[in-house]
């Protein structure tokens, strides 16, 4: 019996139709655009100016406090603007404009294939280094890596949980990664238990990536401590807490943080950044990135320097078809359309879907005919429907009674709705103002 | 059985009596005190239950007048001065001075102006989208079109107009509730004072990025130019945010802004037609 999370989930059509695609490099781009706020926290602040010459792997904008890192540039070229463009967030903001020029990173950064085992850096060196290299959650959330890292005073990990589910439908990256840089993924791993002092290190992979699975556990012999759990097929499996509870069978209370049940869940990809970050002294300016859909000529998975256009993308994988409908960046449940496709790749950017025409419209919303299927789907063991109908009427405290905070935007609750009513939609504009309101009250 | 007949009554009409009498010392002691002029004065408000007043409901407003000392800050926006005046005059108070306001839209970018960049298919819901990116076109300040002041109305005073996508606001209609300023996510709407024959002038755009990037996104924005502020005689406009603001209370109708203005975005409305400017022949003055 495969583990798994206990309530709700749902299974969408697994489409992972770039799978056996190996990682491609992606040209480097004519002009790149760097946002600085990349990471969820503050922005980064800039410290290039109009014309300056840099090279990859260069600090462009430096991180400001604690929740904040560092932002490098990913190409050597000559900054041509400091402006504002739409990111995927949907609104205008600050981007680094570069110019390419040649491809010569800075001469700390080791560039060949060899792969180092042995670690030199102390904890505290590898925590720093990883907020120095721009290391976040590469899963989608963006959270500052050495934040997680760093245990506060009076708590305790004892166990590292590696998150390699990648449950989203489409998505590869993850998978991709494991299968080819597996020892490279194996030692980031063992980077991140030294920084965490714990040795204990769990990976759970859903049950569809058996390659993956019996690649990693051939090389995890030969490290210690670390161990590889295959888990049920069903989405959310790779949302933090319900990882969690499957792996360790802890649950993580409303409200707090995996910390508290003394675990730290990081990504696969992080996994392998920490790795380039601390063994190569590489900083984060490029990541995997597959780029899929179904009427797409050549889906493939992608080595993207950041702040390359989405259409680069595109164009390499062929063109854009002509019945696209919608451009996701993302996993199809959780990601976000993009207005255009000069939208620059980021740090939080796993995936590009293509979705046709036809699929990516949203069915008629109807009445809800209280059949409860949002209830039985919710991981987290809401009431969507409720939720929902609180936030539509401006019932903000009530819904904040509801725990309306501990939506996870997984977007069960909407795929699974007959009625095809936007649950989500509502749900999480009643966190956001929810949240809103309780930072409020903690500054009054 | 006449016997049982007449226990039976007799008890009950016992019980009857000594019910009354208890309940009668009951409601003396816990007698409520209610002014009768509270139900006096929500009998002449509205009854609309808005809450422009920034009370509950109108019985809330009614025991707030007849408690306080002034009426400064009580006012019914709905009712206006012929209400206060009727109110003021059962509580025997000066009535207060009502300014009339009317609710206008500071964004006029229908589509003509304002070039579409993106479609949006979500929910159609203003807050929503705007929750979720800046718009359909490339001003991240401008309407939605969505129309969550019509929902928020309770007087049918807003419709989305079919031509330009943008809320129309009826000046008949319009009690100056507020409810519309409140359920604007992008705090579009201004309730401005009412001026003579509902005249307005008013810059109608909300954008606050510099003139290059608004003019880009819209051809009727604010592009902060300053020359409306400098044709102002009366100290009227003022410009913060790149975004020029006139103050209805300074403003005296000169309409000298509104063709000093490059880009248009200030309107002017319920005026009469200008009249054509007097062209001095070049032929007539060389005579």
């Amino acid at each position: 019996m495969l583990k798994t999370f206990p309530i709700g989930g749902v299974h969408p059509p697994e489409n992972k139709l770039t799978a056996g695609s190996k990682i491609q490099k992606l040209d480097i781009p004519a002009t790149v655009a760097i946002p600085i706020s990349q990471h969820i926290g503050a922005p980064a602040t800039v410290s290039v100016n109009k014309g300056d010459s840099v090279k990859a792997g260069q600090v462009i904008a430096t991180s400001k406090g604690f929740v904040s890192v560092n932002i490098h540039s990913s190409v050597s070229g000559k900054v041509n603007k400091v402006d504002t463009l739409i990111d995927t967030s949907g609104y205008k903001q600050t981007a680094i404009f570069i110019d390419t020029q040649g491809d010569e990173w800075l001469e700390t950064i080791d560039r060949t294939d060899e792969l180092k085992t042995e670690i030199k850096l102390s904890s505290e060196e590898i925590i720093k280094k990883c907020q120095e290299s721009g290391i976040v959650g590469l899963g989608g959330a963006t959270f500052p890596s050495h934040v997680k890292l760093t245990v506060p005073a009076g708590k305790k990990c004892d166990v590292l949980i590696i998150n390699g589910v990648e449950c989203e439908p489409y998505l590869t990256s993850d998978h991709r990664l494991m299968l080819e840089h597996g020892k490279e993924v194996l030692v980031g791993i063992s980077i991140l238990m030294k920084a965490l002092k714990v040795n204990r290190a769990l990976i759970g992979i859903e049950n569809n990536k058996s390659d993956a699975i019996e690649h990693l556990k051939t090389l995890a012999a030969s490290f210690q401590g670390i161990e590889i759990w295959p888990l049920k097929v069903k989405y959310p499996q790779g949302a933090e807490k319900q990882l969690i509870k499957a792996l360790t069978n802890r649950e993580v209370p409303s409200g707090r943080l995996p910390i508290d049940v003394n675990t730290v869940v990081h990504n696969i990809g992080t996994a392998f950044a920490v790795y380039e970050a601390v063994q190569k002294n590489k900083p984060l300016f490029e990541r995997v990135v597959t780029i899929t859909g179904k009427s797409l000529p050549k889906p493939g998975n992608y080595i993207v320097r950041i702040g390359t256009p989405v259409n680069k993308l595109i164009e390499a994988a062929g063109g854009l078809p002509e019945n696209t409908g919608k451009i996701i960046s993302g996993g199809p449940m959780m990601g976000k359309a993009l207005i255009n496709t000069d939208v620059p790749v980021v740090k939080g950017t796993s995936g590009i879907i293509l979705v046709p025409q036809d699929e990516a419209g949203r069915s008629e919303s109807q009445v809800c005919i209280r059949c409860a299927k949002c209830i039985a789907v919710c991981p987290m063991g809401l009431e969507p429907y409720l939720l929902m109908s609180l936030s539509q009427k401006d019932l903000f405290e009530k819904a904040e009674k509801e725990r309306i905070t501990d939506c996870m935007e997984c977007g069960s609750c909407s795929y699974t709705c007959p009625a095809g009513r936007p649950l989500l939609d509502f749900i999480r504009l009643g966190k956001s103002t929810v949240i809103r309101m309780s930072r409020e009250r903690v500054v009054k | 059985m006449s016997s049982t007949v007449i226990i039976t009554v007799a008890c009950l009409s016992l019980i009857a009596f000594l019910a009354a009498v208890i309940l009668y010392f009951v409601a003396q002691k816990f007698k409520v005190f209610e002014d009768p002029r509270i139900d006096d004065v929500q009998a002449i408000l509205p009854a609309a239950n808005c809450g422009g007043c920034g009370f509950a409901g109108c019985r809330n407003l009614a025991e707030a007048l007849v408690k306080a000392e002034t009426f400064e800050g009580l006012t019914c926006p709905v009712g206006g001065a012929s209400v206060m005046d009727q109110v003021a005059k059962i509580l025997g108070k000066e009535p207060p001075v009502v300014e009339p306001k009317v609710a206008v839209l500071r964004c006029n970018g229908s589509p003509e102006f304002r070039a579409r960049t993106s479609i949006y298919e979500g929910v159609p819901d203003c807050r929503i989208a705007h929750n979720l990116f800046q718009g359909e076109t490339d001003c991240s300040y401008g309407c939605f079109g969505l129309g969550d002041c019509v929902r928020a109305c309770a007087f049918e005073a807003i419709y989305i107009s079919t031509e330009t996508g943008l809320p129309v606001i009826s000046d008949e209609k319009c009690v100056s509730c507020g409810a519309c300023v409140k359920a604007c996510p992008r705090k579009l709407i201004e309730l401005r004072k009412k001026a003579k024959k509902d005249r307005k002038i008013y810059v109608a755009c909300s954008n606050c990025d510099k003139g290059g990037p608004a003019r880009r996104a819209c051809k009727v924005a604010c592009i902060a130019c300053l020359k409306c502020q400098k044709v102002c005689e009366f100290d009227a406009i003022k410009i913060e945010n790149n975004l020029a603001y006139i103050d209805a209370t300074k403003c005296t109708f000169c309409r000298k802004c509104v063709t000093e203005c490059p880009t248009g975005s200030i309107l002017e409305i319920n005026f009469p037609p200008r009249k054509p400017k007097v062209e001095v022949q070049a032929e007539t003055v060389n005579a």
